[in-house]
């Protein structure tokens, strides 16, 4: 700011006083940036003027990576695309690469997935709302909420092995059944989560400081949402009814009875509203998957796509080869190309495939949700407080690992 | 009569003071921490952690350098050679993993057709230098038979599922 030259003693001499606006950093350091965000903002006195957000520093080249991998290979590199939400982004391409093999899924690697799916969806909400708080000044909520990570983490590791990068979901099925007495101890989980949900909303939906801070903020209208090309629970606090798993349902969605929550301001305490409506929905479709799931395959039993069981692979000529050929070459997709979109915890994330009859894709656009949700910060912060710039960029629930891809 | 009740709620703090009365409930509640290095949180027997390789019981090495878990590997961690011994069976002369590319994906255990390569419960293996990371033969046979007991059984327990 240049200095306001006012000298009183000259005077009754006018003389204009300019303030040039400030221009600051905003991560990429910053714990409140939720990752490696470096937002330029244009400040005028303690209001945005123009936010502008440099991505990037997480690039890894994932698309292009996937060009020079297998079908197999591809999938551990989508737990690191949203690594909030490993599973949903390993689902979206096994969605893709079986519309091209044109394979049907067992119904019990249906069932997993959709159940994974929806704890995924609460890892991600937990994670969201609670370190949400946590910019906005509350510290308790993410302490609780951590806590109740925990528990799904290990219901990740004792399915996938791994907490957070799964390759749970391939191809062709799951990688795995579920380990016996996993399934009763989701649902023993599942009976106690909703208290826990109760807990949470009691510390911060009615709380006034938590009003003051979210609500009327970053306001965004249905039809800018629309615009912005905003979907999941983004989308929904303005008042849009869209969700994928109703829209155009995939794996089991069309036979669990759930309710999809929708917003009407569109500001961010309704997005925080959205989150914590989807988890309650998401413990009952978990609840629906665990009683309506039978013993049966878990994945496809063409073991040209998914490898043969051991056991089997020891004993019998046949299935060593395919074994061979699976871990080497991998299995050729027809050529072909579409794109798949599941609904994410944070929005529509797709894949957009590109076979061309070999091994490998000949190309894999990823379309990330957080890049349209990112791209609207400068709308939505514009003359709001530094400190609104915040809670919209954590009512966003942006993560870089799929900005950047 | 809601403006009443919303104004009293409001005048007398309601919602922050329930929000305080229940944190403190949650004061008295039994601790969920744990005392870490001391103690440490339950692991499945399918967890990806440090890669060990494996000894039949009469400790010959399992692997048979078939290279499976080179081919597979999706970070490109795992680099091998391999030579006929003196007594013409075939072995690995060199088994490196590169632990700081390898991305624990776990698809070299699946890819191995002899339950050589397997990725153990050890998931506490920092060190202070990046060199101390690159795990050649000897480091990787030493983890398996460190941790022997163990793997046998994890490879057990998970069996059916595999």
């Amino acid at each position: 700011m240049s200095g306001i030259d006012v000298q009183p003693e000259t005077g009754p001499r006018t003389k204009t006083v300019e303030i040039d606006s400030h221009s600051i950093n905003f991560g990429p350091q910053h714990p409140a940036a939720h990752g490696v965000l470096r937002l330029i903002l244009e400040m005028d006195g303690e209001v945005v003027e123009r936010a502008d957000p440099h991505i990037g520093l997480l690039h890894r080249g994932t698309e292009k990576l996937i060009e020079y991998k297998t079908y197999i290979q591809a999938v551990p590199y989508f737990d690191r695309l949203d690594y909030v939400s490993p599973m949903c982004q390993e689902h979206a391409f096994a969605l893709a690469t079986e519309k091209l093999l044109g394979v049907e899924v067992p119904e019990r690697a249906k069932w997993i997935r959709t159940l994974f799916s929806e704890i995924t969806r609460v890892l991600n909400h937990l994670l969201n709302v609670t370190t949400y708080a946590l910019d906005v000044g509350a510290i308790t909520p993410s302490l609780w909420g951590f806590e109740e990570r925990e528990v799904l983490m290990e219901f990740h590791e004792a399915a996938s092995g791994a907490r957070l990068h799964a390759n749970y979901f391939r191809p062709g099925g799951v990688s795995k059944d579920l380990p016996l007495g996993l399934e009763e101890k989701i649902a023993a989980w599942a009976e106690t989560f909703p208290k826990f949900i109760d807990d949470l909303e009691t510390l911060l939906t009615a709380n006034r400081i938590w009003k003051q801070r979210t609500v009327d903020i970053g306001i965004v209208s249905a039809e800018m949402a629309l615009a912005w090309g905003f979907t999941g629970p983004c989308l929904r606090a303005s008042g849009v009814p869209w969700d994928l798993r109703k829209s155009q349902p995939y794996e089991m969605y069309d036979q669990v009875d759930f309710r999809i929550a929708v917003g009407r301001n569109g500001d961010c305490y309704d997005r925080y509203l959205m989150r914590m409506g989807e988890m309650r929905e998401s413990v009952s479709i978990i609840k629906q998957c665990l009683a309506k799931m039978k013993p049966g395959p878990i994945k496809v039993q063409d073991h040209k796509i998914t490898p043969p069981k051991r056991s089997e692979m020891k004993h019998s000529m046949e299935a060593l080869i395919h074994h061979f050929k699976l871990y080497t070459e991998g299995y050729h997709v027809p050529a072909g190309a579409t794109y798949t979109a599941v609904e994410a915890p944070k929005g529509e994330f797709g894949v957009y495939l590109v076979a061309d009859g070999s091994n490998r894709p000949y190309r894999c656009k990823i379309r990330a949700t957080g890049f349209a949700h990112l791209q609207a910060i400068e709308v939505m912060s514009k003359r709001h407080m530094l400190a609104d710039a915040v809670a919209i960029i954590g009512s966003l629930d942006i993560v870089f690992g799929e900005i950047d891809r | 009569m809601a403006f009443i009740d919303r104004t009293a709620r409001s005048l007398l703090l309601a919602e922050l003071v329930s929000g305080m009365a229940l944190t403190l409930k949650y004061f008295f509640k039994p601790k969920k921490t744990i005392n870490y290095p001391y103690e440490k949180g339950p692991l499945s027997p399918r967890f990806k952690g440090e890669h060990a390789l494996r000894r039949y019981p009469n400790g010959e090495e399992r692997c048979i350098a078939c290279k499976l878990c080179e081919a597979v590997c999706p970070a490109q961690a795992i680099t091998i050679e391999a030579e006929p011994r003196d007594d013409g069976s075939r072995r690995a002369t060199r088994y490196d993993i590169d632990m700081t590319k390898c991305i624990y994906c776990g698809l070299c255990e699946e890819a191995c057709p002899v339950d050589a390569i397997v990725e153990g419960p050890n998931f506490e293996f920092a060190t202070e230098t990046r060199e101390e990371l690159m795990y050649d033969k000897d480091k990787l046979l030493a983890n398996g038979d460190r941790w022997e007991p163990e793997l046998a059984r994890r490879l057990e327990l998970d069996a059916p599922y595999r």
